[in-house]
């Protein structure tokens, strides 16, 4: 797959189709992939790398890409191409400067995950028919792909690519995923085990903002916990509730535009599972507005933004609020 | 030298708790592990590290520095320290051990921070030698060696028990205060532990990494390089690098009213954040590619520059297993050296 | 515990005077009395309100003043706008002196003294001025050229009037932008102005103002003949612990509240042009 993106991109350049292209740059080891601009057939021989452990979404560079001159290719995974309709659709990324080719999806792995097992000093990570043989500094080691995988991958919504102006390989289709199981359990709960879930998870939060900064729905130009006019700005919780507030609010603030593509809770260095928080908008969404999802299109109106008879009562909250 | 064998160690640090706040790195989650006040029945983690770096027990995320009460026109400023309770820091790698003397010239140079001060008095840092370093690794690069690493007390683990050397009078103290539960053992199995381990140590993928290129007096040759556009390209502008880092220092004060008073207190900051710099009327940092500049350039050449020469970088890898998009030190010191 | 910088004093604002319609000067001093420190001219002190904001700014006044420190301020962002709407009597925190000085009794000593101020860009050189005032017999000839937008913005006009264009031993020489019913001085942008005076070559130049106007004024004067080693200036970054520990208002490897604020020309062309 990598050879045949590679060979389209520089055919691509070479007959000024486009000016750059965006893709994911290999690093030191197996696994510490950058997303990255290449300009050059050379730059894309030497350091294009599409893996098992390309999982960034890079539709949200496009917003600084298509400010640029020229035209841009962006390969986007299937559940990038989600991210990619919904920026479209807020007029944050310039359609006419970009060239879409889809190419497939996951299952992408975790690095973290195989650390998680105890193996260390990884040097390379070779995935067998779906046996990870992983040479050490200590030795080879194997594991099963699938206990490798990402959280966002194993609950994958979608094989199907929403927009693209060409694919290389075959498209999917949507999924029956498993992604609202673990919302459901936090449902289960009471309302003091869900508090406590999620305080125990928060307050593991050390404010970096990356799960914010790498957000594709979190596109504004000056956030208000950045703005200190907001009154609201901060970069450390004052008191013991803070974090929580800012995640919530984050939740509350891509609600109906997150298309679920997992990426904050990918980037999350303390593996806090954010995801799950904008899960919960997504699944009372539908179950509230009917089935909704965003970055499916470019024209639907949202749920939230739109007003039918319809729609759910204010009330809701209490019936639903109940124990 | 002195051991205890490793299923005596629940013994030890019961015995330290019940004098002073003892602090273990502990498993949080499988791959995740962090430091905890140590209860009984608590066990040490067998990770390398802790995601997040030692720096807090002495520059915590965040602390109160003042209380105001306002009253009308006037103003009452309430100094709220107070003499930290001794406590021990068990556990702490080689890497992060080199990091207090790194924050040490922040701010124990004049003036004196009192409240980094306070924490670092009252404080016994006992090291633990590593065994199994990772492919992130390159604290050899700054002169750390990882099996014989600072801090007050050191400890050494040969697979059966630990072994205790004092590197400070604190670290003896510490010794001395658990000698009871310590014996006399051969450090055979040990030198052939740490044998093993400087083995792998020249293995290292990042082995061969070195500062000879770096310093004070490559200020204006790396500011103006032209490299830096493209490594601060995808980088997020978040903070991962800079709170996972435990060298990095830079702080912020704010101000909170409680509704009862305003509380004072500091805060990690960073360098990547886009307001670090900005001012009622103007940015010297404008872009991205400025702050990220910043970070590197902080930890390469400026630290040096008014350090001796000392980088403000210990090799611990954090940064280069965390960063959202992969981008680290390392990466940066291999493309400024390109020419 | 010893004392710490960053736990502030009290300071209590006994005067406020409007310069222009948007700098205010206010006098501070400790609650019983007297300075709440002593500094020398050029060095800074962080002043807050709580709950609102602390910021860094130069003493205006002079160290040679023995009752009361001064700040010039003019209001640009939130703390600034709530100093401007206080009343006298209420009480702030300040902290300090930080920074560097300007080298009045080193290099400066026994010179011509040539101060060219822009707007603002006075504030931390009226100390110095008045310093020299204050110790004439240790300086040589003193020249002020000092600019403003309008009349009206011509911070401290009323001491620049009586008592500097007053002293017989010292030269002003004032412009504005652009010409102005009761003004019969000159009309001019300040670098011009400079290069219309063509002041001696032999003076150490102390400049201060918006960038624009320091990066024009140095322009003017290396066309004159001075030299980088002859011109200082005071830069202004964001700060918070105003001693070189919160890591943002470096240039390079200098902080500028520590290393700082005062520079040389040749040492500022020495660091990376981020400022």
């Amino acid at each position: 797959m990598q050879e045949a993106m590679i060979k389209r991109a520089k055919e691509l350049l070479a007959d000024g189709s486009v000016d750059r292209v965006i893709g994911w740059k290999r690093g030191e080891f197996a696994y510490d992939i950058t997303p990255a601009v290449f300009t050059s057939a050379e730059e894309l021989e030497h350091d294009f790398v599409f893996d098992d452990f390309t999982a960034a979404n890079v539709s949200k560079y496009l917003v600084k890409e298509t400010a640029k001159e020229g035209k841009i290719l962006a390969f986007l995974k299937p559940c990038d191409t989600y991210s990619f309709n919904q920026l479209i659709k807020e007029h944050r990324i310039d359609r006419e400067k970009v060239y879409v080719v889809g190419i497939p999806g996951g299952p992408k792995l975790d690095i973290e995950k195989i650390k998680a097992k105890g193996i260390t000093g990884v040097l390379s990570v070779k995935n067998e028919d779906y046996t990870l043989k992983i040479e050490t500094l200590y030795g080879e080691e194997t594991m099963p792909f699938s206990e490798a995988v990402l959280d966002k991958c194993a609950s994958c919504k979608s094989k199907k690519h929403v927009a693209y102006d060409e694919l290389i390989g075959e498209d999917g289709d949507v999924l029956e995923s498993n992604r609202f199981d673990m919302v459901e359990k936090l449902e289960n709960m009471t309302a003091q085990e869900r508090f406590d879930f999620w305080r125990g998870q928060l307050s593991k939060c050390i404010r970096c903002n990356a799960c914010r900064n790498v957000c594709p729905a979190c596109t504004c130009e000056n956030c208000v916990f950045d703005n200190p006019k907001s009154g609201i700005d901060n970069k450390a919780a004052a008191d013991s509730f803070e974090e929580n507030m800012f995640h919530i609010i984050r939740a509350f603030h891509v609600a109906g535009r997150c298309t679920d593509c997992g990426e904050c809770s990918r980037v999350c260095p303390q593996h806090i599972p954010l995801h799950l928080l904008n899960r919960k908008f997504i699944k009372d969404i539908n179950e509230l507005y009917g089935e909704y999802q965003a970055g499916a299109d470019t024209t639907s109106r949202a749920p939230l933004t739109d007003y039918t008879k319809d729609d759910c009562e204010p009330s809701v909250v209490h019936e639903r609020g109940v124990e | 030298m002195l051991k205890i064998s490793k299923s005596r160690l629940g013994e030890l640090f019961d015995a330290v708790a019940a004098k002073q706040t003892l602090y273990i790195p502990t498993d949080r989650e499988p791959g995740a592990a962090e430091y905890k006040k140590y209860e009984s029945g608590m066990e040490l983690t067998k990770e390398l590290n802790t995601v997040r770096s030692a720096k807090d027990f002495f520059f915590p995320q965040t602390e109160n520095l003042a209380d105001f009460r306002i009253d009308g026109k006037n103003i009452e400023v309430r100094d709220i320290r107070e003499e930290c309770g001794d406590f021990v820091v068990f556990g702490v790698r080689a890497c992060d051990a080199r990091s207090f003397t790194i924050l040490d010239k922040v701010f124990l140079c004049e003036p004196v921070d009192s409240f980094y001060k306070n924490r670092r008095d009252h404080g016994t840092v006992v090291t633990m030698a590593c065994s199994r370093p990772a492919e992130t690794c390159f604290c050899q690069t700054f002169g750390i060696d990882p099996t014989s690493p600072e801090g007050d007390a050191a400890c050494f683990d040969d697979g059966e028990s630990i072994f205790f050397k004092a590197n400070t009078e604190k670290g003896q103290a510490f010794i001395d205060s658990i000698a009871s539960l310590l014996e006399e053992g051969d450090t055979a199995k040990l030198d052939e532990v740490n044998a093993k381990t400087k083995e792998i140590m020249a293995k290292l993928p990042l082995a061969k990494l070195s500062t000879g290129n770096f310093g004070g007096d490559k200020l204006n040759e790396y500011f103006n390089s032209d490299k830096w556009a493209e490594l601060s390209e995808a980088c997020l502008g978040c903070g991962t690098c800079t709170f996972v880092c435990p060298t990095c220092q830079c702080y912020d004060i704010r101000d909170f009213n409680t509704g009862h008073g305003i509380k004072r207190f500091r805060c990690w900051d960073s360098c990547m954040y886009s307001d670090f710099t900005k001012m009622a009327h103007g940015n010297p940092r404008l872009t991205q590619l400025e702050r990220f500049r910043q970070r590197f350039m902080h930890k390469l050449v400026y630290f040096p520059a008014n350090n001796n020469g000392e980088f403000g970088c210990v090799g611990c890898g954090r940064c280069l297993a965390k960063c959202p998009i992969s981008m680290n030190i390392v990466k940066v010191m291999k493309a400024l050296e390109e020419k | 515990m010893n004392n710490d910088t960053l736990i502030p004093k009290i300071g209590v604002v006994t005067d406020i005077r409007q310069d222009t319609p948007d700098v205010k000067t206010f006098r501070v001093v400790a609650p019983e009395g007297g300075k709440v420190f002593e500094h020398m001219p050029g060095q800074c002190a962080m002043l807050s309100m709580p709950g609102v904001g602390e910021a860094m700014f130069s003493i205006t006044s002079s160290p040679t003043n023995k009752e009361f420190m001064e700040f010039s301020i003019k209001k640009c962002g939130c703390l600034t706008e709530w100093l401007h709407a206080m009343e006298v009597g209420q009480q702030i925190t300040i902290r300090g002196p930080y920074g560097n000085a300007f080298p009045v009794e080193g290099d400066l000593k026994g010179k011509d003294l040539l101060f060219i101020a822009g707007g603002i860009g006075l504030a931390p050189l009226r100390s110095v001025i008045n310093y020299v005032r204050d110790n004439r017999a240790n300086y040589g000839d003193v020249q002020v050229i000092y600019g403003s937008r309008s009349k009206d913005d011509l911070v401290d006009y009323k001491e620049i009037i009586d008592e500097w264009m007053a002293d017989p031993n010292i030269r002003v020489d004032l412009t504005i932008d652009n010409p102005q019913e009761g003004w019969d001085g000159h009309v001019g942008f300040v670098p011009n102005y400079v290069k219309e005076l063509a002041p001696s070559t032999s003076k150490t130049v102390l400049v201060c103002g918006p960038p624009i106007m320091i990066k024009f004024t140095l322009a003017g004067l290396k066309e004159l003949g001075f030299t980088e080693t002859q011109v200082y200036t005071t830069m202004e970054l964001r700060m918070k612990c105003g001693v070189g520990k919160c890591g943002r208002c470096n240039i390079g490897n200098k902080y500028v509240c520590k290393d700082g604020p005062v520079f040389r020309f040749d040492q500022l062309g020495e660091l990376p042009d981020e400022y």
